[in-house]
């Protein structure tokens, strides 16, 4: 279990982008996302990160900068450890990253998710499509500046909208988030609520 | 003089090989007790209604045991589970080609309501797309409450002016 130490090091040696990253449990880097597919390239063939667990993406915040960050979480098969390496997108408005997809096909799917939800275009990628929300669907639902609730627009198909009069509608939140709580003992009050019964569409919230 | 009929049920002896009733009696009496359900299963409901299908709870027993996945052939489309805008319009294809008469059964918190999710891609209810005839409660509901549902359903098509509808 020595390897994580030497990794981060050997990654600073050969990219001097790499600074350790905080983290609560594995070990993690930031590197420059303009190094950010060499340094995966050289983590997985001289320290043998060969499975991709995950790539995903951080929304820091609207006005922050940078606004995006993007995560890949790496495994060792052989050492049986993990390593997360994260790259802040350069542009805040039109964020982009080069994809992995090259070094694990794995990527495929979960750099068309990042793209979905995120917004994060990935460049080279061999079918960066939507995966979850439909095509057409203008907004990436997991920036911080999209409501929970949703926003509206059109059906996916045309016809069925102007036979059914249905749109996608803003979700009525009737007292905030419902949400599960997963500490609660309790499993009656455990259970997926709102936690602000107070207010609701038709009565406004008392401030 | 002919001696009362003391019998309540029918004997073909006395009369004959007729049965008097009314037309949207025998055809809601057929098609209250041979619905074939589209099991429309988009979420966990779908694992409940198959249990329904199941030795335990036996949906046979009233008759609607054929589980028909084109939907051409069925006639109570059985909507299981959470209703995605991505899923919707294909649901109301698939309610579109069913050949009438045809009726819906809202199976579970999500597919009555939204449920739980209360989110950018949840439909809120599917009868915003389609016509529902029964709303069942519960995440997921019970097997019972399925069979009852359909018990409820067939009270529903038996109260129906099916000839005039026919003629119509």
């Amino acid at each position: 279990m020595t390897a994580p130490v030497d990794v981060t090091a050997a990654l600073q040696a050969k990219f001097p982008s790499v600074t350790p990253r905080p983290s609560g449990d594995h070990v993690a880097v930031n590197v420059a996302a303009a190094d950010a597919v060499a340094a995966l390239k050289y983590l997985r063939d001289e320290f043998a990160y060969d499975l991709l667990v995950d790539v995903t993406a951080v929304d820091w915040a609207e006005n922050a900068s940078p606004r995006f960050t993007v995560v890949w979480h790496l495994l060792s098969t052989s050492g049986h450890t993990y390593l997360r390496v994260a790259a802040d997108c350069a542009n805040d408005a039109e964020p982009a990253m080069a994809t992995v997809t090259g070094l694990w096909p794995a990527a495929d799917w979960h750099e068309r998710e990042t793209y979905d939800l995120m917004g994060i275009t990935f460049t080279d990628h061999p079918d960066l499509r939507r995966i979850l929300m439909w095509d057409g669907y203008p907004y990436h639902p997991l920036r911080k500046d999209f409501p929970l609730a949703g926003i509206e627009t059109a059906l996916p198909d045309i016809e069925v909208a102007e036979e059914t009069g249905a749109a996608v509608l803003p979700a009525p939140m009737m007292g905030g988030p419902f949400v599960a709580s997963s500490g609660e003992m309790n499993l009656t009050e455990a259970e997926p609520r709102a936690k602000d019964e107070s207010w609701n569409e038709r009565s406004a919230k008392r401030e | 003089m002919v001696s009362p009929n003391t019998e309540l049920a029918y004997n073909s002896k006395i009369e004959g090989e007729v049965i008097v009733s009314r037309v949207d009696a025998v055809i809601n009496w057929i098609r209250s007790n041979s619905i074939w359900p589209m099991p429309m299963g988009l979420a966990c409901c779908g694992i409940e209604l198959m249990a329904v299908g199941g030795a335990r709870f036996d949906i046979a027993r009233f008759g609607a045991e054929v589980m028909r996945f084109s939907p051409r052939q069925a006639d109570c489309m059985i909507v299981a589970g959470t209703v995605t805008y991505k899923m919707a319009p294909h649901v109301r294809r698939i309610y579109d080609q069913m050949a009438e008469p045809k009726w819906v059964i809202a199976m579970g918190a999500c597919a009555s309501s939204g449920g739980m999710y209360r989110s950018y891609a949840t439909l809120q209810g599917v009868d915003r797309i389609l016509p529902v005839d029964v709303y069942i409660s519960g995440c997921p509901p019970r097997p019972e409450a399925v069979l009852d549902a359909l018990i409820k359903l067939q009270d529903k098509m038996k109260r129906e002016p099916s000839a005039k509808r026919l003629t119509a």
